[in-house]
């Protein structure tokens, strides 16, 4: 591996060949926005939040997927880079509910000044939540079709396939085949698409109805970390309890073992810890 | 890859439909013993065995497309994901007869309406005979019938010098006419001499992007990964272009020699022609040409044909990769490009129909540089008009037989939906690719659409909208909702008594979709609007 010299935002860095943009910018604490991009995943370059202008290029580049190159001219913080980023969140923000996505993108949303009511009354993906089975719920109206989900149920994680995006244009949706229910797809029900989502559109059951009854509450909750009681595996497992129940279990993005993916047991086969006697 | 299918079987008629393309399935223990790899190979089968269930059902059925994924190894959510993305397959039941009914552009000009139980469908590339149909008889026996043309084909110019001259089911008719003259030399003076020949005569692609087609040549015939495939885009559904359709159904010979000397010259060693769904006699002709060709052993490249399923984004380079690959036909982000990563993940050349054909004229020393323009709208003689490079746009209009009698011009589109107005008072530009790049526009795919006083441009307009709407691949932020946004924002301010800060806002989501979006279609899906508002007038205040 050898390292290449570009310039971002008139300062010299170095850069490993075969890294993006993103990673360079990282290395710079260049905060750049990302709502499809995750370190455990492919990159799909789909949301456009991401995007640099690069000298000599006609058009903005995805600094989630475009490796760097010597010589490399790049402005993150250009009138076009600033346009482009607040036209993404607020195309998105007008068609879908992003109240649930991470204060970071709120915090976008802000820098680059999104108004998503400046486009008036407009079509949106609303639709009721689907609830057709006892561990999760996808709730596609907070869906932003960052193709995250697809690919962990895919070829970078579970391999089972249950679910892809089907139509086509603004109708384009994720979809199992022929839209039906999750137990008659090939679901295998580890979460690995609940770990990777975004904005909340798939949710574990307890954590929506929790949200439902208004009894869901972050800051009462605590997080523990522990190894999967299972298989030999050991995954590691973060444990989210509030009110001394478990309410969601997540692994770490950078542990060695899981990179984030469980299965059904590590996922959600918590119930016999909190089985009490009366 | 454990496949569940839980829809209930297919019945006999998909089966034999499916097995009538793939051949009788292979015994369990045979996909035991390889593990499944030998079905999976097979992926890129899965656009033509849905077009076999759709020809033979008139629609795909979840058991049809189950027995489809069983056959290949394709999980059906992913399969329903591509059916679901092209608008040729239908998930419903359907009539035995479809009519496939144009109401684009050229054919809304004259006067277009969907009848009731018709499918109201983009641009047929039949805009010569607008309003035009297509008739589809499902079953064993599967027809489509296009609008029959109003006058035979007449040749002319140098590219279509064969064009109703030559017999296109005839390879010995085209021998007579001056057939595989080319091919021979080409393989006389070998492959570097021929890609020196295309670079000099300065051939620039004529898909629409204007790429040096002598560059493109050189580097894949440089790629030292093998193999490398050739790939003829044929999937010409700009709305308002039908030149390729007519090369095609009129001298498929001269596709099938051009890809020949193109595979010879860059070390292709298979070839496929994609042909937008819409061309079925186009399609049958190069099937049959390149048969042909085969047999009498004129050629020994393997051409497979395969055909489009209604989706203008499988013009894209990429995305028609995808597409024959068995996906939905999303762009990829480029770089990588084709010429080192392309079909199959393969280096790959992929040239626009009237681009190869140009290539025939130059192996043969009389390349002539003209350029096919598709004249369509209200004038009086719509069709294919060959003029030579920088012919004013006065004159091409002129060639088509100008105008109807007492009307006068309003504006012409150039380039069709991606491309850009222009006005009566620019009607000397040159048609060159410098000429309009001098008044903000492109030649695009050759597209030129003629508005006379009484066309309604806000219809028009909103028409483009739409169209953008319904071929955005729905992959990117941009495009997707931008495209979406573009329509309904039109919409509203074309009604509304002040519209500036519509403009505003239109002006702003052109500019990210230009910027930002993946691919070709969303970077001018707004080029058309921005430039019929800013020289029509359409707005009420």
């Amino acid at each position: 591996m050898t390292d290449v010299m570009l310039t971002i935002d008139g300062r010299e860095v170095q850069a490993r060949e075969g890294s993006t943009i993103l990673d360079a910018c990282r290395r710079m604490s260049i905060d750049t926005p990302t709502l499809c991009q995750l370190d455990n995943l492919t990159p799909v370059n789909v949301c456009r939040v991401c995007v640099v202008e690069l000298e000599g290029s006609r058009v903005l580049v995805p600094a989630c997927s475009r490796k760097v190159e010597a010589g490399m001219k790049i402005a993150t913080d250009s009138e076009r880079v600033r346009h482009s980023r607040r036209l993404v969140l607020e195309l998105l923000a007008s068609s879908v509910d992003m109240s649930l996505t991470s204060p970071q993108v709120h915090g976008w949303m802000e820098r680059y000044g999104a108004a998503p009511s400046r486009f008036g009354a407009v079509a949106t993906v609303a639709q009721p939540p689907k609830i057709d089975n006892e561990l999760y719920v996808r709730d596609y109206s907070r869906c932003i079709l960052c193709y995250k989900c697809v690919e962990a149920c895919g070829v970078d994680a579970q391999n089972t396939f249950a679910i892809a995006v089907a139509g086509r244009g603004f109708d384009a949706h994720i979809s199992t085949e022929f839209d039906v229910q999750l137990p008659d797809s090939a679901c295998v029900y580890c979460g690995n698409c609940i770990g990777v989502c975004p904005t909340g559109a798939l949710m574990f059951k307890s954590e929506h109805d929790m949200r439902a009854a208004g009894t869901w509450d972050e800051s009462r909750q605590t997080v523990t970390e522990t190894v999967c009681p299972y298989c030999g595996v050991g995954c590691v497992l973060e444990l989210h309890v509030q009110d001394n129940s478990i309410v969601r279990v997540s692994s770490p993005l950078d542990n060695s073992v899981t990179a984030g993916h469980l299965c059904v047991k590590g996922r959600f086969g918590f119930q016999f810890v909190q089985r009490r006697r009366t | 890859m454990d496949i569940r299918t839980t829809g209930g079987p297919a019945t006999a008629e998909e089966m034999a439909a499916v097995d009538g393309l793939l051949g009788e399935p292979q015994p369990v223990h045979h996909h035991l013993a390889f593990g499944g790899r030998i079905a999976r190979a097979q992926r890129h089968m899965l656009l033509p065995v849905l077009h076999a269930i759709q020809d033979r059902m008139g629609w795909v059925s979840r058991g049809a497309l189950e027995y489809a994924c069983r056959r290949l190894s394709i999980p059906p959510a992913e399969a329903y994901g591509v059916v679901s993305f092209y608008a040729r397959f239908t998930l419903e039941p359907g009539a035995g007869v479809t009519v496939h009914a144009c109401d684009d552009i050229a054919c809304m000009l004259a006067g277009a309406s969907v009848e009731e139980g018709a499918r109201r469908v983009p641009c047929l590339g039949l805009c010569d005979r607008a309003p035009a149909t297509l008739v589809e008889r499902v079953g064993t026996t599967h027809e489509e019938t296009p609008t029959p043309p109003r006058e035979p084909p007449r040749p002319q110019g140098q590219l279509l010098r064969r064009v109703g001259l030559v017999d296109p089911l005839s390879i010995d008719s085209y021998r007579r006419h001056g057939g595989f003259v080319a091919l021979h030399r080409a393989r006389e003076i070998g492959p570097e001499a021929v890609i020196r020949e295309v670079t000099e005569a300065r051939l620039l692609g004529r898909g629409g992007a204007a790429f040096p087609t002598g560059r493109k040549w050189e580097s894949v015939a440089k790629e030292p990964a093998l193999p490398h495939y050739l790939v003829c885009n044929a999937d010409e559904s700009e709305p308002g272009t039908f030149k390729d359709r007519v090369l095609m159904e009129n001298d498929p010979f001269g596709l099938v020699e051009a890809m020949a000397i193109a595979a010879f010259t860059t070390g292709c060693e298979k070839a496929f022609v994609y042909v937008r769904a819409e061309y079925p006699l186009a399609r049958a002709r190069i099937e049959r040409a390149v048969a042909e060709a085969r047999a009498q052993g004129v050629i020994d490249l393997d051409i497979e044909v395969r055909r489009g399923a209604g989706a203008y984004i499988c013009g894209e380079e990429t995305a028609l990769f995808n597409s024959i690959e068995g996906r939905r036909g999303e762009p990829r982000n480029k770089p990588p490009f084709p010429v080192q990563f392309g079909l199959f993940g393969k280096p790959t050349l992929v040239n626009n129909v009237e681009t190869l054909v140009n290539v025939l004229d130059i192996v043969n020393g009389d390349f002539a540089n003209t350029r096919l323009f598709c004249v369509s709208g209200q004038v009086m003689s719509p069709g294919v008009y060959e003029v030579p490079m920088g012919t004013p746009l006065r004159d091409l209009i002129d060639r088509a037989g100008g105008l109807y009698p007492g009307r006068t011009l309003q504006a012409v589109l150039l380039g069709g939906a991606a491309g850009s107005f222009v006005t009566p008072a620019q009607l000397d530009v040159p048609l060159s690719f410098e000429g309009v790049r001098g008044i903000g526009a492109t030649l695009g795919s050759g597209a030129v659409i003629v508005f006379d006083d009484t066309a309604d441009m806000k219809q028009v307009l909103l028409r483009i909208a739409r169209f953008f709407r319904d071929e955005s691949c729905g992959q990117c932020v941009p495009c997707r909702v931008g495209t979406k946004r573009q329509e309904e924002i039109l919409e509203r301010m074309l009604h509304s008594r002040d519209a500036r800060a519509d403009v505003i806002l239109l002006g702003d989501i052109a500019q990210a979709m230009r910027d930002a979006s993946i691919c070709g279609l969303g970077q001018t899906a707004a080029n058309a609007i921005a430039s019929g508002l800013a020289q029509l007038e359409v707005l009420n205040d």
